[in-house]
């Protein structure tokens, strides 16, 4: 057993030689940690908060090593559940919400089993920001298809072809009520840790769905970029500056495009944080102390 | 002691409660005990008070009066009233031909008479005061405490509810009676008046709860509702999540931050959390769940008690995991067990399970007040020093680093090496699985109570079968059965010193509410010679049957024993 690991908190480049995980080359995990790294820094330039005031939470599968595989100054982390990064994110934010609280899950892990966990998180406008990579496939676990990939796709898990119709995750966001919804590719870093960035700053719940390419099962590379020899129209395309993300019909007009929108699609204005509701609604109630509480079941 | 039955709605629980409470504030002891369908309204309901001059131990067997609202409670329940019991049923509802041991009185009626709708069930309390020769100002005392001055109708309602007391008294002619109550021997401590769920949610406040949610369940919600009443304010969080596998998830998410948090839920509940505990065990994270167990298995009997968690509760996750389980017996156990488990998931950084009963939650009770500047409170080990730590490498405990501090690190549900990256080495699995069941050692303070130790064959039963098992191991000791007495509340890990005792007895004899002798297994398991005495009708045992049963067995031991 070595006792030479890298010691959190240093700066980039070290490596723990017992960790043997890696993203196969050019996975697009790569260039969501590099985003992610950046808005991390830019959040702490710009708040002047130390790096322990922010936790990433991560759910399971290929995205879910981003704790791990994060170089730079090191946050907290989480690896937890499959399906779980919601609701770890709620007990964090409404223990401490002093805490900047980012929460990374792939599509399989956000889209299917977590499924569940984006309606109440919505509603509540819980003010967490979530890095959605999304591949359309279950990497980890070789390539069975996610909810996000399209009818007939073959995959390991639909070998004639996927008999069901894709997920929209974009515009599920937008109906279930997510009040910050950004998409964008994982090649485009930079705009990518703005994306993050904005999301972390927002307050309220804000989704980043990131197009990451699995190399080995879904390499969309090309189709996201287009080629002009091939004839392939790219399938990513960048949102119009005069869109108003503040307006849901047209947000969901960007939606209606097709593709894979770039920026900013829909960005609530003045939605109340859950934790502020909570201090709202506190502040209406009658304050006991414990010896209160007990005192009124005294015979 | 009284049952009252009928259809539920029908306005009696709250005679039954109302009336032990009046009796425990002129200082005698009581205990009650419900139970109902799984509706809104309506359906076969009971609900009873034993009242007693010293503390009530178990629900208690059979009836010295029987209150019936319905000809299907009266078939239901007359054969539970003793010898020379008494029988009163609403003479709205039903007719009975009046005897010597029964007579019908029209609650609702007398009660419309005083001008207030909703004043049969002091009708019902006054009749039955009247019955055991109770002094009217101890129900006056009452009616004026509770309505006095808290109520804002007050002033009509308080002089409304004394004269149908009065109407309850003059109900009957005064010849029919069942003997004067002894007077009451008043504690001289302070005493609180609580159900088993509002012991467990005051023992957690007491414990420092900071963080609590929870999904709606018999016969767990009451612990909910009452921390989203009680549990607000600066620093404090109570809410209803979208399901018990939020709040699981939540609550680990939760004490990773540094609060300390439960949640509490019944048997689906629980089931549907044990991937979360299975996490909770594996990252190092403390925290309670209180399992209020109901029937089951799947839905089974949500409104009944039965005590067939236990397995579950030791195992609720996949893997190596043995989940300390601590499993209060009484309404006042309910409180310390609650302490206890916070102060072992502190202590040892980890998950533990608070196994409780319907019966518990359900059942009022007088016990004494808890003091709480005497309560000893743990909190866990926290790390202060820089970055650059290592949480998990050490060979046991050590301090848990809390966000926004120096000490970053990943809690992981994956095997981890000591900073928690993720990890598959054997060496690594093998120190940090020895590291996790070598924290458990911390636990080993469990106390236990014993008596008549030198007996060759034991009682001892766990959860709410204490009441019961305790009453009937009296009756035997007084008809010179030669048996000795163990309990513990503390069930995973068990006491050692108590196991080892356990270990020398010929025979140790465990009446638990399940099929498949649960407790008698594991105590098996450890090397003791244990055998169940089961019931699984969705009711606590009544102790003239746990008599017999006991007796029965001891005398086939005899009898095994002559015959060799």
């Amino acid at each position: 057993m070595t006792t030479e690991e890298k010691p959190r908190s240093q700066k980039k480049g070290s490596k723990n030689p017992e960790y043997d995980f890696k993203w196969c080359p050019g996975c697009g995990d790569f260039g969501v940690r590099r985003a992610l790294e950046q808005a991390v820094e830019m959040y702490l330039m710009e708040t002047e908060e130390p790096i322990e005031n922010t936790v990433v939470i991560a759910g399971i599968g290929c995205s879910g090593n981003m704790v791990h595989l994060l170089e730079g100054p090191q946050p907290y982390g989480f690896h937890g559940l499959h399906g779980r990064t919601l609701p770890v994110s709620l007990g964090v934010k409404m223990a401490r919400s002093d805490l900047n609280v980012i929460v990374v899950a792939g599509d399989g892990d956000f889209l299917s089993i977590g499924m569940e966990h984006i309606a109440p998180q919505a509603q509540r406008n819980l003010n967490v920001c979530a890095v959605v990579m999304d591949n359309a496939v279950y990497g980890l676990t070789k390539g069975q298809g996610s909810p996000t990939a399209h009818e007939g796709m073959i995959t390991s898990s639909t070998p004639y072809g996927k008999p069901e119709d894709g997920l929209n995750a974009l515009r599920l966001y937008l109906t279930l009520g997510v009040s910050f919804v950004a998409s964008t590719v994982s090649s485009k870093i930079k705009e990518l840790a703005k994306l993050i960035r904005d999301g972390m700053n927002y307050p309220g719940f804000a989704v980043v769905h990131v197009q990451s390419p699995c190399t080995v099962y879904n390499d969309t590379y090309e189709q996201l970029k287009g080629n002009v020899k091939k004839g392939i129209e790219p399938l990513a395309w960048g949102i119009d500056e005069r869109h108003d993300p503040s307006d849901l019909e047209a947000a969901h007009a960007v939606i209606n495009k097709g593709g894979v929108p770039m920026g900013v699609i829909y960005r609530a204005p003045e939605r109340v944080p859950f934790d502020v509701r909570i201090v709202e609604m506190a502040a209406r109630a009658k304050q006991k102390t414990v010896q209160d509480m007990m005192n009124s079941y005294t015979l | 002691m009284v049952r009252f039955a009928g259809e539920g709605g029908q306005g009696f629980l709250s005679a039954a409660v109302g009336f032990a409470s009046a009796n425990t504030r002129a200082g005698y002891h009581a205990q009650t005990f419900a139970t109902f369908p799984s509706q809104i309204t309506g359906g076969p309901t009971w609900m009873q008070a034993r009242i007693s001059t010293s503390p009530v131990l178990s629900r208690g067997d059979d009836l010295d009066v029987l209150v019936v609202f319905s000809e299907d409670a009266y078939n239901t329940h007359k054969d539970d009233v003793r010898d020379k019991g008494l029988i009163l049923y609403d003479s709205d509802k039903l007719q009975l031909e009046d005897g010597d041991r029964s007579l019908g009185i029209p609650f609702d009626k007398l009660g419309r008479a005083t001008g207030n709708p909703r004043a049969a069930n002091m009708v019902m309390m006054g009749a039955l005061a009247q019955l055991v020769g109770m002094p009217q100002d101890i129900l006056e005392d009452f009616v004026k405490s509770r309505w006095g001055n808290t109520d804002r109708y007050g002033d009509q309602i308080v002089p409304q509810n004394i004269q149908a007391l009065m109407l309850g008294r003059s109900a009957f002619e005064s010849n029919i009676t069942l003997g004067d109550l002894e007077p009451p021997i008043k504690p001289d401590y302070e005493q609180i008046f609580v159900n088993g769920n509002e012991a467990i949610a005051l023992g957690a406040v007491a414990s420092g709860l900071q963080f609590y949610v929870g999904y709606p369940i018999s016969p767990a919600t009451s612990i909910l509702i009452w921390m989203e009443e009680n549990l607000v304010g600066k620093g404090r969080f109570a809410y209803q999540v979208s399901s018990e596998i939020e709040a699981i998830t939540a609550v680990i998410g939760a004490s990773y931050s540094g609060v300390k948090a439960m949640s509490a839920t019944a048997g689906p509940g629980f089931s549907l959390m044990g991937e979360g505990l299975g996490l909770a065990w594996m990252a190092e994270i403390p925290l309670v769940i209180a399992d209020v167990q109901r029937g089951g298995p799947a839905t089974g009997l949500p409104t009944k008690t039965e005590q067939s968690d236990l397995l579950s509760a030791l195992n609720p996750a996949h893997g190596d995991v043995q989940m300390p389980v601590i499993a209060p017996g009484t309404v006042e156990e309910c409180f310390y067990a609650t302490v206890a488990a916070f102060n072992w998931a502190e202590r040892y950084q980890g998950p533990v399970i608070l196994l409780s009963e319907h019966s518990l939650s359900e059942g009022q009770q007088n016990i004494p007040k808890p003091n709480l500047s005497e309560l000893e409170v743990e909190n866990r080990d926290v790390y202060s020093g820089e970055d650059g730590y290592h949480r998990y490498e050490p060979s046991d405990l050590s301090p848990m680093p809390l966000p926004g501090r120096p000490g970053s690190y990943v809690a992981n549900g994956s095997e981890h090496d000591g900073m928690g990256d993720t990890t598959h080495l054997p060496n690594r699995h093998i120190q940090m699985t020895e590291r996790r069941f070598g924290k458990l050692k911390l636990l080993d303070d469990g106390t236990y109570e014993s008596e008549g130790v030198e007996s060759s064959v034991a009682l001892m039963p766990w959860g709410a079968s204490k009441g019961s098992a305790k009453e009937a191991y009296l009756r035997l000791i007084e008809i010179g059965e030669d048996l000795a007495w163990y309990y513990t509340m503390y069930l995973s890990p068990l006491p050692p010193r108590m196991l080892s005792e356990l270990r020398q007895k010929e025979l140790v004899l465990v009446p638990e509410l399940n099929y498949l002798g649960q407790f008698s297994g594991v105590l098996r398991s450890q090397g003791v010679r244990a055998e169940s005495i089961t019931q699984y009708t969705g009711l606590p045992f009544k102790v003239s049957d746990l008599v017999t049963r006991i007796s029965d067995r001891l005398a086939s031991g005899r009898k095994r024993n002559t015959d060799i």
